[in-house]
């Protein structure tokens, strides 16, 4: 049985404070307990993790739960605006009435299937053009001098010290007929009339791409500016050329970098609800849009939370190859 | 080790040999920072060179410009008669064994070895074949699939030279190859390293910071202080005949006094120390400018330690013995203030009467001394007058 070792029952206190609780702890009261304490596996370490447990518990594990159950709901008029799952009935006994037709209508309205698939397809593309942007910064800032990179890096992140909603209201600003990069092209007669940019997925795409680049660029840089440079010297002196030697060496050792970076841009992507609005077409179909919908054109509480159970789902295959890389990354770093 | 006598080839003796490798009034500077100052070195085929000196001395630089990751900032460097410079590292004829090893941490040891030879387009099965006689000869043959993490500290130190040797490279660099390993196995590597280079006929430059390492495996060493060449001889003559101060003080330990050149005769040296409290008799010839100051260096292996006052060699001037017809010359008394037994020798720390803490070792010939020397005893310590060199700063 592990020792507890921390304040205020630690085996290593000298005070006189630590002595007398010591000597507390054994009278037979306190050791009972704290015998139970133990043997219900409860040390200083669980004390810790405790803590982030009972905040997932309650500020996620619970609202799915609860997403979950009215997603097995129907509709009805009131406040809420969804039967009940259990419902004590006439005669005394509970009634369990578990509703299964919103997940049915997912499976055989194609609108829906329509709206994950294009999502998927918006997530996906985005992600690639990320990477692309992404892979050069990043190893720009890993290769750069040290006094260089903190500015480099405050460069990705200061973005985010403004709003994402300006920032997105920014881009209507230089992508709307009549905004900044139209009027200059205009203006220097490069064309006649506007582009047409905006409610475009070319702006979608650049709205989201703009947006999601540093979770990109910062998992990235983090996997290779640990890279060990005598690595790259290594296989330049066995005789392959620094353009090799990066496809050989460097571009191997930073895969889990990518699926880091790819992982946390995809799975908000799927789900972006703002930018498509803002940016995209009228006619952009996508799945965090159709939830709104649900949601708050439509009132149809159980369904809209049978779409994000489905959302969900999808999302959870990309997290669980997310994680199993995170492991393999890690373990790598402990090899070193 | 280093050197069999049988088949000693000495080539830096002869003015006919041709150096494989030149360094030419090679400098390097990194910024303000000078890593490496006008440097020039003739290195041989098939020779074991070692490049000895302390962290930041400029071998590691040197090293490196020979593999071509750094260009000198001004001086030539000549592999086998052609320039170096403007050659990028993967078009040289020399591989390079890393102090970290560097092996790539994604791939295989079979993968790791053949890197080499897959970026020369050498043909599979060629690889393979080679690959396996390599690995068989450095002992790895059943760990081929296994990854670098999976290995111990000394089968990585294999790989990796079984990885800078496959190329058959002309010349092959090792910085600090045995740094990593522990006492027993370094000494087992080194053996090993001098049989592969004999083997393979290699020409190795090897950096380290160790000099027993330097020792055991050089033909000859370059001893490197604040990026100059101190001193070029073989292992030999870098222990016996220090040229400096600071390469006597960093190869083995050493009793240094100080003083000042009395007589300077063809045939002998006499400097007047008052760390020793006597005057030091040289049976060798300097050429140094008078009352210039002087260190005689004395190793203490050569100092014998006595109870009973010394008694002169033959053929030392009559006036420079004592009454009692001992010497009076390269001696002094003192008191043992620390003995360490190291099992195949002792350690005596004395204390001389001018105040002076000089170290003697004597090996321990007989397993019951009769009575052995003890702390706080008074001796006389003496050498033979071939046993100190002078030094100069």
């Amino acid at each position: 049985m592990a020792q507890i070792s921390y304040v205020p029952l630690g085996n290593r206190m000298t005070s006189r404070l630590g002595r007398l609780l010591e000597n507390v702890s054994q009278l037979p009261p306190c050791r009972w307990s704290l015998g139970v304490l133990r043997r219900l596996g409860f040390t200083g370490r669980t004390a810790v993790i405790a803590v982030p447990w009972i905040w997932l518990m309650l500020f996620f594990l619970v609202p799915f739960l609860i997403v979950l159950k009215i997603s097995f709901a129907d509709t009805r008029l009131g406040v809420p605006p969804y039967t009940p799952l259990f419902e004590w009935g006439q005669a005394g006994y509970i009634q369990f009435k578990m509703n299964l037709a919103n997940y049915l209508f997912i499976l055989k309205e194609s609108l829906y299937f329509e709206a994950f698939l294009s999502s998927l397809k918006v997530a996906a593309v985005s992600t690639i053009f990320c990477l692309l942007l992404g892979y050069p910064m990043a190893y720009g800032i890993a290769r750069s001098s040290a006094s260089w990179r903190n500015t480099l890096l405050l460069l990705i992140i200061l973005p985010f010290w403004t709003s994402f909603l300006v920032r997105v209201y920014a881009w209507i600003g230089l992508l709307r007929n009549n905004g900044l990069i139209n009027n200059v092209l205009m203006g220097l007669h490069i064309i006649d009339e506007p582009i047409v940019m905006m409610q475009t997925d070319f702006a979608m795409y650049i709205g989201i791409v703009y947006s999601y680049l540093p979770f990109m660029i910062l998992p990235l840089y983090s996997n290779l500016e640990k890279h060990d440079n005598t690595l790259l010297e290594a296989a330049v002196d066995l005789g392959a050329t620094p353009f090799k030697a990066f496809l050989k060496v460097t571009l191997p050792l930073s895969i889990p970098g990518v699926v880091a970076g790819s992982m946390l841009v995809f799975i908000p992507a799927v789900g972006e609800f703002v930018i498509p609005r803002l940016l995209g077409g009228t006619d952009s179909l996508m799945i965090g849009r159709v939830l709104w919908d649900e949601f708050f054109l439509n009132r149809n509480w159980p369904m809209a939370s049978a779409v994000a159970i489905a959302l969900l789902l999808v999302l959870v295959i990309p997290i669980m190859v997310f994680q199993r890389f995170q492991e393999q990354e890690s373990g790598a770093g402990s090899q070193k | 080790m280093a050197a069999r006598p049988e088949v000693r080839r000495e080539p830096w003796k002869d003015p006919q040999a041709q150096a494989y490798i030149r360094i030419e009034n090679v400098t390097k500077k990194f910024g303000e920072f000078v890593a490496v100052t006008d440097v020039s070195l003739s290195i041989y085929r098939g020779e074991i060179f070692c490049l000895l000196g302390g962290s930041g001395c400029g071998k590691t630089t040197l090293l490196r410009m020979l593999a071509g990751f750094e260009a000198p900032t001004s001086g030539r460097i000549f592999i086998d008669g052609q320039d170096m410079a403007g050659v990028p590292p993967y078009k040289r004829p020399v591989n390079m064994m890393f102090q970290s090893y560097a092996l790539f941490p994604h791939m295989t040891v079979e993968q790791n070895v053949a890197f080499g030879l897959k970026q020369d387009g050498v043909p599979k099965a060629e690889i393979t074949e080679r690959v396996q006689s390599m690995l068989s000869m450095v002992k790895l043959e059943q760990f081929i699939k296994r990854k670098p993490h999976q290995l111990s500290g000394g089968q990585r130190q294999r790989v990796a030279l079984a990885r800078s040797l496959i190329k058959r490279p002309k010349l092959l660099l090792l910085d600090e190859p045995l740094g990593a390993l522990d006492k027993k196995l370094r000494e087992h590597t080194q053996f090993e390293l001098v049989n592969i280079q004999e083997k393979l006929g290699v020409t190795f430059v090897v950096v380290t910071h160790d000099q027993e390492e330097a020792m055991t495996l050089a033909s000859r060493i370059g001893v490197m202080n604040h990026g100059r060449i101190v001193q070029v001889g073989t292992p030999h003559e870098i222990y016996e005949f220090p040229s400096t101060r600071f390469v006597s003080e960093f190869i083995g330990n050493v009793n240094m006094f100080e003083g000042r050149i009395l007589a300077d005769e063809p045939d002998h040296v006499t400097i007047a120390s008052g760390e020793l409290g006597a005057p030091i008799y040289i049976g060798h010839g300097v050429s140094t400018a008078p009352d210039a100051t002087v260190w005689a260096a004395v190793r203490p292996e050569k100092v014998m330690i006595t109870r009973d006052e010394p008694v002169a060699p033959l053929g030392v001037p009559h006036a420079m013995l004592s009454q009692s017809g001992g010497a009076q010359f390269n001696t002094a008394q003192g008191v043992i203030k620390e003995i360490a037994y190291m099992g195949d020798t002792s350690i005596y720390i004395v204390q001389l009467d001018s105040g002076k803490q000089i170290r003697v070792t004597q090996p321990n010939t007989h397993r019951h001394a009769d009575s052995p020397l003890t702390w706080e005893e008074r001796v006389w310590i003496s050498w033979h007058e071939s046993s100190a060199v002078v030094v100069t700063e």
